[in-house]
């Protein structure tokens, strides 16, 4: 059992400071035993380049060269403090942090207390919140830490008891011994503190006697949420910090040409400032009523964009003019081929780009919810002339993110206008803007062709050919940021972030798959994942396809071909608890899908009817569809840090997957998106939503946790896909599958934003 | 400028701010009231669902000159006190369940819900499915189905 305690033992530190204040390198926490032994590598048979390495991987890799601290911080009442360099947007990671802590620490729960971190530059790489990374990167780390503090917790016992440490024990956030009345540790923290840094090594709890890693705990911030008190970004208090809003172009980036009426709409009710910006004219009043008043009555004429006439068509058209030749046809074997269409949908979060800005003569402050809050740092900096030391930027909580907050566009721009009226700004996106102006999972197609002889599947290909995705946040640094601007970098970093984050799952034989990306005119990111939604959801409708073809069971080919165990007991844990292959009613269908990814797999059985009159049930403004009746969901993240959150976060992917399989995406339309409101991106809701839901967590199959956050959507789509596809006999391969019909009248472009309606009182109920 | 006056959670507020200011940014931007969330300004995403004299309404489509000294608004921070305890059983449900993901919408959700329970009960029957179907706050999170057993948890015990 060496090789156990040796897998468990690490190096950290105290620091120097009044009360106990422990420490541990983020990204590379050396082990107390390191070079002792080097495993050899496992031999695949026919490796697949995200077993050996992974977007997971590639992240943790690159911030080992940093050797930077994250720290513990026990208080003389108690309480344990610890600042977490990501940004919690609702994944739930302060809360699977402090479960950590108190696990490693031996405290309850309700004493840790987890805040975001300030930007702090010299993390490097190791301050991005993406790529479901955050879990698995801090896993090791924050748990070292929290372990220092116990170890010297219970020396400082020791001394005073008189005793040795491995007589005490320390629980429930007490140091006890034999025959002695338990002390609090806020009573030890001063004597456990140090004068000098010191290097300690110490020993991880032993999984089997986990008490609160892997049990199911409700979010820290739950009481702030039901109670109102939780503070976002515009919500904070800050001093003079008054409204501020942005007239913008009718076309998609496009600028200001000249102001008619800049002193009129100054002297308007409550308004205090007005001024161009680089994205269009800002308004700040006392309201943001005042500052919609103000954006609608600003006469401004544009100048184009980026994406000067073009709709949905020519988009379309560039995609297939971009993308490359699938393999020939093999000799002498069968083929299933097919292109889907992936169409613009909004990343936008309900809470729209904001943060709070001021800007003086020889510093900024900035506040707002930012994934990257290096990279928004160093660029605000630049933007403002300023050095970066006197730049602040603090990461609030955030509401909601989806991929939007690894930009930083709100607090850009609240850095800008700050500056620009020499007072503190409060700004925020209207809506419309959020949606028309925001950022877009870009248009993509992807075609696969899977080739096949008898039972035997001898290649998979596909081709992805995407409307260019920004990745200009890189891995949070201004460094890797600005290689992702240059032309060739970009096309190097996508395709690396495309093979790094996607996987074949089946044995399908040689399996290929290419990334081409064209048109940088739009303003892209991801949302709740790049690219696996698209890529998985072609794939698993081919597979059905295949299954058709070869007169098979969907779910009895994909258990077939699917790689290991692992995978296949997700599969069959949704069958069999979803019936998979129970007699339907016409109309209506079951579809099963699998998707592995973050060293996790998931696997998703949904249940869709699309009969005419459910598909025709009368909502008002909004979009009904064929309504996905049940979903049964299995995951296995490895190790489920916490249950609950993992059962949370699996929920909003599979309402995130309903969506893009059935009814949100965007419509462009002569240069413009035509969705303003969220009664025209019809994200699902409450009328879309499956009365019947089962998330099945599965046994920890790892001593390590894999990423969570954005895992679910893929199965989702493509299970919500496939029993479209059963349900109606038809292949669908353009999604959302309402997108060739319009289901809202578009609002106006100009004046950009609209006003509030008047009527609010006849509408109580 | 002309005072406006009513009650917002029991305490009567005067504010001197043009008439036809929405009174979601009168209680946001003048009161410092920030449970009512905005997320859209036009009566779509109900972020900023608030009770006006025990109605669900949104404040983000009444201008503060259509409120007098008569009416009471109660927002998310004001709820608990209309059943006189720390928290409504509307926001017990809420922890029960562990509802929130990132909580803006969270707000609006629980006192629609709160409205939804009332005003089914006064039709003298229990919440359906389909009355479920009929809330519109949209929940980008997507803790739908959550939301949909808080609301059945919270209804016997309302």
């Amino acid at each position: 059992m060496h090789d156990a305690i040796g897998r468990r033992r690490f190096l950290g530190y105290v620091l120097a400071a009044p009360t106990l204040v422990t420490a541990a390198e983020l990204g590379r926490t050396p082990t107390a035993s390191a070079g002792q032994h080097s495993p050899a590598p496992a031999q695949l048979p026919s490796p697949e380049i995200t077993e050996i390495v992974d977007l997971n991987d590639m992240m943790t890799v690159a911030a080992a060269p940093t050797a930077n601290l994250i720290s513990v911080e026990v208080g003389p009442d108690g309480s344990v403090s610890f600042a977490l360099p990501r940004a919690e947007v609702g994944q739930g990671i302060t809360t699977s942090t402090a479960m950590l802590i108190a696990e490693e620490l031996g405290v309850p729960l309700e004493r840790v207390r987890v805040t975001l971190a300030d930007a702090r530059p010299e993390l490097v790489f190791n301050q991005l919140t993406g790529g479901s990374n955050t879990t698995f990167s801090t896993y090791t780390p924050v748990r070292v830490a929290a372990a220092v503090a116990r170890t010297r917790l219970l020396d400082a016992a020791a001394a005073d008891f008189g005793v040795p440490a491995t007589r005490l024990t320390l629980d429930g956030g007490t140091v006890s011994g034999p025959g002695r009345r338990g002390v609090d540790i806020g009573k030890l923290a001063a004597k456990a503190s140090s004068v000098r840094a010191e290097n300690v090594a110490v020993e991880l709890r032993k999984r089997e006697s986990f008490k609160v890693i892997g049990t199911p705990r409700s979010r820290i911030d739950a009481l702030e949420a039901v109670t109102g008190k939780k503070k976002f970004a515009v919500d904070l208090d800050v001093p003079n910090a008054l409204p501020t809003m942005v007239c913008r172009a009718p076309t998609v980036n496009g600028v200001v040409g000249s102001v008619a009426n800049l002193g009129e709409v100054r002297g308007m009710p409550g308004i205090t400032d007005v001024a161009r910006i680089s994205t269009g004219v800002a308004v700040r009043g006392e309201t943001f009523g005042q500052c919609i008043d103000a954006v609608r009555a600003l006469r401004v004429s544009w100048r184009p964009g980026t994406a000067e006439g073009k709709s949905d068509d020519d988009v379309r058209e560039e995609l297939r003019a971009a993308e490359l030749p699938l393999v020939r046809k093999p000799p002498l074997t069968d083929t299933v081929d097919e292109t889907f269409t992936f169409h613009f949908r909004s990343n936008s979060a309900l809470e729209p780009n904001c943060a709070i800005a001021d800007v003086r003569a020889d510093r900024a402050e900035i506040w707002s919810s930012l994934k990257s809050p290096i990279v928004a740092k160093q660029t605000v900096a630049a933007r403002l002339g300023l050095p970066q030391r006197a730049v602040t930027v603090h990461v609030t909580e955030g509401g909601g993110s989806f991929g939007r907050k690894l930009f930083f566009d709100g607090a850009l721009e609240a850095a800008e206008a700050s500056q620009r009226f020499g007072k503190p700004v409060r700004l925020m996106w209207h809506r419309a803007d959020d949606s028309r102006q925001g950022r877009t999972h870009p248009m993509a197609t992807s075609r696969v062709r899977i080739s096949y002889k008898g039972d035997t599947v001898l290649r998979y290909d596909q081709r992805h050919t995407s409307v260019s995705t920004d990745l200009g946040h890189g891995l949070g640094e201004i460094i890797t940021a600005t290689a992702a601007q240059l032309p060739v970098g970009d096309i190097g970093f996508a395709e690396t972030f495309f093979q790094l984050s996607q996987t074949m799952s089946y044995d399908f034989g040689f399996n290929s798959r290419l990334l081409t990306e064209t048109d940088k005119g739009f303003n892209t990111g991801s949302m709740r994942n790049v690219y696996s939604p698209d890529v998985t959801c072609a794939r698993e409708l081919m597979v059905d396809e295949l299954a058709t073809r070869m007169d098979r069971d969907p779910y009895e080919l994909r258990r077939a071909f699917l790689r290991d165990d692992r995978s296949r007991r997700a599969l069959e844990k949704v069958a069999r608890a979803g019936d998979w292959g129970r007699q339907m009613p016409d109309g209506l269908a079951q579809g099963i899908a699998f998707h592995a990814e973050y060293k996790a797999v998931s696997a998703c059985l949904v249940e869709l009817d699309c009969r005419r009159e459910t598909v025709e049930r009368p909502i008002r403004n909004a979009v009904a569809g064929p309504r996905v009746t049940k979903v049964v969901f299995a995951v296995d993240v490895g190790l489920a840090v916490n249950p609950r959150g993992l059962e949370a976060q699996m929920m909003g992917c599979i309402n995130d997957g309903i969506a893009l399989a059935l009814t949100s995406s965007l419509h462009l339309r002569d240069g413009s998106f035509l969705e303003a409101s969220w009664d025209n991106y019809f994200y699902t809701r409450q009328w879309n939503t499956p009365p019947e839901l089962q998330i099945i967590v599965l046994p920890d199959s790892s001593d390590e946790p894999g990423g969570a956050g954005e895992l679910g959507v893929a199965a989702s789509v493509s299970a919500v896909a496939c029993a479209y596809r059963r349900a109606t006999g038809t292949m669908p391969t353009s999604f959302p599958i309402n997108h060739d019909t319009l289901s809202f009248e578009p609002k106006p472009t100009v004046p950009p934003v609209p006003q509030s309606p008047t009527d609010g009182r006849d509408h109580a109920w | 400028m002309p005072e406006h006056t009513f009650r917002v959670n029991g305490e009567q507020m005067t504010v001197d701010v043009a008439p036809d200011v929405r009174l979601l940014w009168v209680l946001r931007d003048i009161l410092g009231i920030t449970g009512p969330k905005y997320g859209c300004g036009i009566n779509v995403c109900k972020a900023c669902t608030s009770h006006l004299n025990g109605q669900a309404f949104n404040p983000c489509s009444v201008p503060v000159g259509d409120v007098g000294p008569e009416d009471e608004i109660t927002t998310i921070e004001g709820l608990p006190a209309t059943v006189g305890r720390e928290l409504h059983p509307m926001q017990e449900a809420w922890l029960d369940h562990d509802v929130a993901q990132c909580g803006y919408c969270q707000p609006g959700q629980i006192m629609a819900a709160v409205a939804l329970v009332r005003r089914v009960r006064s039709e003298g029957r229990a919440v359906t499915d389909a009355d479920l179907d009929t809330l519109r706050n949209i929940c980008r999170c997507g803790t739908y189905p959550r939301i949909r057993k808080a609301v059945a948890e919270a209804e016997a015990h309302m």
